[in-house]
């Protein structure tokens, strides 16, 4: 069944901006979930699908905008007040509690009770009928946490359905579902926008968008794109839709990629069949003396994991590694430093800067933890001056704390982080994510003039221009697979997109 | 993921897998019965007149401030919580009582102004933890520190205590079964004390939401429970035990002491972790709090039993504690894997 206009709108969000200090998560969004349908949201990382969901469910207030349930208009001042409206939510962390019973997680706060007890037998029974009515037939005396995730989830909606949940947002729910688990999930969708419940859908995984989802809206950069039917929109539009255009000053860039790579010495780095249960799939990969290899996919991919095993920040459960031509253990990030590989990573507030400390500090702290915290880094300034030099870190002030720099100069402080260990591969994970154009063009820049001194890179984007821009060789990942690798000078961004949405091997689309 | 998504499954395991699957939560109680009988057995086979109504009844007599003490740590524990300030409460209560009494204000009027107070510095806790962000563990130890002071400012030294009704409290003994098995009022107290707080516990939702909250707090505040309320309740609980122990306590000593119950909140938390409660929250019982009351006191009966110095209760405290805080971790660590 397709959702039309003339079915009433359930929710209605209208110009919804939310700010966070410093950032724009959303500026203006609209939005509209009507009865019967599943509404696919769709967007990359920090495209501000969670921060919709958030506003939708009443975990962030909306600093302006309107949202209409059924026709009404509410303010939500916490989860409770959009439950109450008849929202409820599945995240895809189970949020509910491992340590009570199936049935009690269902019906906390919402038990039969005769004169203020709690009647249990008929707690349970009311919670197995929510249970079958989802086709669910367990001991709901049974303790949640000794059941699937998958199982779990399906409880997550039961306890919505107690609720009479007009809407429910199903937030990454099969992210850690295998293939039959997903199926059932699917059949209990399909079941609930029967009976007209409204379901907002947010996924990674395409196909699923396609297999289940009537509607679809795209968001990017905190900015709606656009609402098309799921008919109406091509795989290869949708995937441009989400990624976009970059703007003219990068197009400038002359390619970096063109350049030829030697590789008839052993590869600096050579994966074969590296993958980690539940995580990523074998994947082979080799990186040459002086190449850029670019990962391209979608988020949840596969990328940022596959960077994670080269590092040994994840234990690998197959394959092997090896350095040029000679095996290698790298099981630790330990292992990774003494190898001279380094890794930035995705997460450049948590995982990346520490921002109390100066640009200098942080800075030295790689070349420090190289050394072992006993023996003193020589001439630090020196290190320092020379890097942020290089780098072109505005301010130029190595005292300053590296919190009250921009994001992309504190990008360029974690870049020049890794370069003073002088190390021989480095992995670059989303190194251009939300920082301006400016920093954007240094940054690539950067790696091109490093690739060409023979540093091996390997480099992570979801913006496919980027990627093919800087790399001599992409692969490219989808479904926490390998499902290719091109060599980027004879490509464009469509023939990219095209291989990632159609690629000739067809693959299931979650990880069994 | 080994369990199956196929509607029901039923098979001669099932009747075991079933028994398991909702009980396991006890399995740390039961732990802890079985250390119990095994140490009476002990006591019994080389004292050979250990197991006696009289040292069995004792058990409780001696220890019903401390068990008053677990009910209330029970909640705050089973919450993720942890009240410092019992022993404190419990003797600034008691002072506070006994000058009270003293003065010649009605017991009838005294023992509730105990139990207010009590609730008034576990609300203050409460609401340290809960409005100000401050660690469980740093705010019921201000409260200790300012209950103990305000012991000392009622008095300095010890006030004896002549109410005939705090003096009956523990002066009477009742007849509980043939033979010298006997309680005394304070006894009973502990004991309604205990059937009350696990009632609440089991039976409404203000029990069920400690549970949850004590599963997973982000959880439980995301399905709309009130969790402020229930964690500002449980300190208030707490107080609440602690002002009672403190009645318990007087009338048990027939005197106040500003210094009595120094360490009894350790003992309090370690009965509760040998009774099975998770410090990490949301696992655990009442009436396995008092099995780790009952270990608590054998230990300390044996001890005297054997004429040794009573620092070896403290000692054998601290290894039993030390056997059941690892086995809860191998308890906690199994169940993350799944």
């Amino acid at each position: 069944m397709t959702a039309d206009s003339e079915v009433p709108p359930v929710v209605e969000m209208r110009g919804i901006t939310i700010e966070f200090p410093g950032v724009k998560a959303l500026e203006g969004v609209d939005f509209t979930l009507r009865a019967g349908e599943v509404h696919s949201l769709m967007g990359e990382n920090g495209a501000g699908k969670s921060t919709l969901i958030k506003a939708l469910t009443g975990v962030y207030t909306i600093a302006s905008g309107t949202i209409a349930v059924s026709g009404v208009e509410r303010t939500f001042r916490g989860t409770a007040d959009a439950q109450a409206a008849g929202i409820s939510t599945v995240y895809q962390e189970v949020n509910l509690c491992g340590n009570l019973s199936v049935g009690e997680n269902i019906m906390l706060g919402h038990e039969s009770r005769v004169a203020g007890r709690i009647d249990w037998r008929s707690t349970h029974r009311e919670a197995a009928r929510h249970l079958e009515n989802l086709g669910v037939q367990i001991d709901t005396r049974s303790l949640l946490s000794s059941h699937s995730i998958a199982l779990q989830q399906l409880v997550a909606i039961s306890r919505a359905m107690v609720t009479d949940s007009k809407v429910l947002v199903l937030d990454e729910p099969t992210s850690s579902l295998d293939r039959s688990e997903v199926e059932q999930l699917f059949g209990v969708m399909r079941d609930l926008r029967d009976r007209g419940v409204a379901i907002l859908f947010v996924t990674h995984f395409l196909d699923q968008v396609y297999e289940i989802s009537d509607r679809l809206t795209v968001l990017r950069n905190g900015k709606l794109v656009a609402e098309h039917p799921v008919s109406e929109v091509p795989r290869a539009e949708l995937i441009s839709l989400m990624i976009g255009r970059e703007l003219d000053e990068l197009q400038a860039l002359s390619r970096a990629s063109v350049r030829t790579v030697d590789r008839t010495d052993a590869p600096v780095l050579s994966a074969t069949q590296l993958g980690r249960k539940g995580s990523l799939n074998p994947v082979d990969v080799d990186v040459y003396e002086g190449e850029v290899i670019g990962i391209a996919g979608l988020l949840g991919s596969g990328r940022t994991e596959l960077a994670r095993l080269l590092y040994g920040a994840d234990r690998a459960d197959t394959g092997r590694l090896e350095m040029h031509g000679r095996p290698a253990r790298i099981t630790t990030p330990r292992n990774a430093i003494d190898n001279r590989i380094a890794f930035s990573s995705e997460d450049r507030r948590a995982e990346g800067i520490i921002g109390d400390l100066t640009v200098a500090e942080n800075i030295v702290l790689g070349l420090q933890a190289k050394r072992g915290w006993l023996r003193k880094v020589r001439n630090p300034e020196r290190v320092v001056a020379e890097y942020m030099d290089a780098l072109g870190v505005t301010p130029a002030d190595p005292h300053r704390l590296i919190r009250e720099l921009s994001g992309g100069n504190q990008q360029k402080v974690l870049l020049a982080r890794w370069l003073a260990t002088a190390p021989q591969l480095i992995i670059l994970d989303e190194p251009t994510r939300g920082i301006d154009i400016g920093a954007k063009a240094d940054i690539q820049r950067k790696v091109a003039e490093l690739s060409n001194a023979g540093l091996s890179v390997v480099f992570i984007s979801s913006e496919l221009e980027e990627v093919l821009r800087i790399s001599q060789r992409v692969v490219v990942m989808r479904d926490r697979h390998k499902i290719g690798e091109l060599a980027s000078n004879d490509i464009e961004v469509a023939d990219l997109v095209d291989f990632i949405a159609h690629d000739t091997i067809k693959k299931p689309e979650s990880v069994a | 993921m080994t369990t199956s998504l196929s509607p029901t499954r039923t098979s001669g395991l099932a009747f075991a897998r079933r028994f398991i699957s909702r009980r396991i939560s006890w399995v740390p109680v039961f732990a802890a019965v079985f250390i119990l009988v095994v140490m009476f057995v002990a006591a019994q086979a080389y004292f050979g007149n250990f197991l006696t109504p009289r040292v069995i009844s004792s058990l409780l007599l001696d220890n019903a401030y401390l068990l008053i003490l677990a009910v209330g740590m029970t909640f705050v524990i089973l919450t993720g919580g942890i009240d410092l300030s019992v022993g404190a409460v419990m003797a600034f209560t008691g002072m506070l009582g006994a000058s009270l009494l003293r003065d010649g204000l009605p017991v009838a009027l005294v023992i509730p102004i105990m139990l207010v107070v009590g609730a008034a510095m576990g609300l203050g806790v409460g609401v340290l933890v809960q409005y100000f962000g401050v660690q469980p563990f740093i705010a019921s130890l201000a409260a200790m520190f300012a209950a103990r002071g305000l012991a000392f400012m009622v008095s300095l030294s010890s006030i004896k205590v002549e109410d005939k009704a705090i003096l009956w409290l523990q002066s009477t003994r009742l007849q509980a079964a043939p033979g010298s098995w006997s309680i005394t009022p304070t006894g009973i107290l502990a004991l309604l004390t205990v059937v009350v707080a696990a009632l609440v516990l089991a039976y409404t939702r203000f029990g069920r939401t400690i549970y949850a909250v004590g599963g997973n707090e982000q959880s439980a505040k995301l399905m709309g429970l009130p969790v402020v309320r229930t964690k500002l309740l449980a300190y208030v609980i707490s107080g609440v035990c602690a002002g009672l122990a403190g009645v318990a306590f007087t009338a048990y000593t027939g005197a106040s002491y500003p210094l009595n119950g120094i360490g009894t909140e350790l003992d309090t938390i370690a009965a509760v972790v040998i009774g099975g409660t998770l410090l990490t929250g949301g696992s655990g019982y009442v009436l396995g709090s008092m099995v780790g009351v009952f270990v608590y006191g054998t230990i300390k009966s044996a001890i005297s039993f054997l004429g040794a110095e009573q620092s070896w209760t403290r000692i054998t405290i601290g290894a039993l504690l030390l056997v059941f805080v690892v086995v809860q971790r191998i308890i906690v660590a199994r169940s993350r894997r799944r």
